[in-house]
């Protein structure tokens, strides 16, 4: 009746694992100063972080491919939402007149 | 929704109602297959699919936040940086490994479900919603430091007390007027996120006693799939704020993190 992919635990387990290990490096990281890369290194780590979740926790990979648009889609209109707006305030001051 | 269904169409269904393949198919009707789903896989998808619809207007929810933060961070980043240096990155750190192991329960509590186990169901679910309570505590003696310390935006931010007769933030170059904006973004942030696992803590009690009264086994455990989707949902936002918030101002060494 079901359609289930029964995902064996010890997949999920290294999932888990790998969570722990990127958490515990991000740690780390962060901890010592990389100047301007601090960031871009903790955001890197937490994509990937967000990726193992959403791919095997969630079970994107086994999901129609209606649902993976979806889920693909909600993250590009998030990246609308912040390129749109970053790039109001990013050239605010472009031109140097007054009500610019 | 997915290719490779053999259901029947409304109309020939109709037709074929005297014939003995409706009979069969009726012999196998799952009770929990409600009526406007052809079969029970197709049940699944569509709940799934649906969750994931809800997701993604979270995703623009939570995003509306992170654009604030992205924006004042971008335009006060000694606030952001000593700001940040004030919130204990042990505790966070404690935090993310606490909801970590929370989605691993909880993903075992679904397959549980699939494999018909109601013990695993019972005992995994019971841990999700311990992970989460834990993360809550945690939480909260964050949260009551900040309190202790005047790191509440309003009137008394940065007041003295007794430990800081000064107030804690001393440094005039570390932004304190800014500052109060970096505290008002993580209360909201934290705040939001926090009462989403007050929610699904709420949602797992509700599946736990559906999952006692032996409602979910390998046929039937939708509920248990799409309220274990919330529940990562909430994980992968944490995974975000982490470093947003508690590593950005990690490296910055000060006497007393002013």
């Amino acid at each position: 009746m079901s359609s289930a992919h029964i995902t064996p635990v010890r997949t999920y387990v290294a999932t888990f694992v790998a969570l722990l290990i990127l958490t515990a490096i991000t740690y780390l990281v962060a901890l010592r100063d990389f100047g301007v890369l601090n960031t871009p290194i903790a955001l890197a780590v937490a994509f990937l972080k967000a990726s193992l979740v959403v791919i095997f926790f969630m079970g994107l990979r086994h999901n129609t491919p209606l649902t993976k648009v979806t889920a693909i889609a909600g993250f590009f209109w998030l990246l609308i939402l912040f390129g749109i707006t970053l790039s109001d305030y990013a050239t605010r001051g472009w031109l140097g007149v007054p009500g610019r | 929704m997915a290719s490779g269904h053999e259901h029947v169409l409304p109309g020939t269904h109709a037709v074929a109602g005297h014939g003995a393949s409706a009979h069969d198919d009726h012999a196998h009707h799952n009770p929990n297959l409600q009526h406007h789903f052809y079969s029970m896989e197709q049940q699944l998808e569509a709940s799934t699919f649906g969750m994931w619809v809800f997701l993604v207007t979270e995703i623009m929810f939570f995003g509306g936040m992170f654009m604030v933060y992205i924006l004042y961070r971008h335009l006060y980043p000694d606030a952001w940086m000593h700001g940040s240096n004030h919130l204990d990155v042990t505790l966070g750190a404690l935090n993310t490994g606490v909801l970590i192991c929370s989605s691993l329960t909880m993903v075992l509590a679904v397959r549980a479900a699939q494999v018909s186990s109601r013990k695993g169901q019972i005992v995994n679910l019971i841990l999700t919603i311990l992970f989460g309570a834990t993360f809550l505590v945690v939480k909260y003696f964050e949260y009551a430091e900040k309190f202790h310390h005047n790191l509440v935006p309003g009137p008394h931010f940065n007041a003295p007390t007794a430990e800081f007769p000064a107030g804690i933030i001393t440094d005039p170059t570390h932004d304190p007027l800014h500052q109060q904006l970096f505290f008002s973004i993580y209360f909201m942030l934290t705040g939001v996120h926090a009462a989403h696992m007050i929610v699904g803590i709420g949602i797992m009690l509700v599946i736990l006693a559906m999952a006692i009264r032996g409602k979910f086994d390998a046929s039937y455990y939708t509920p248990v799939e799409v309220s274990g989707l919330y529940w990562h949902f909430v994980d992968v936002v944490w995974i975000f704020l982490f470093p947003l918030l508690y590593l950005l101002g990690a490296h910055v060494s000060a006497a007393h993190g002013g």
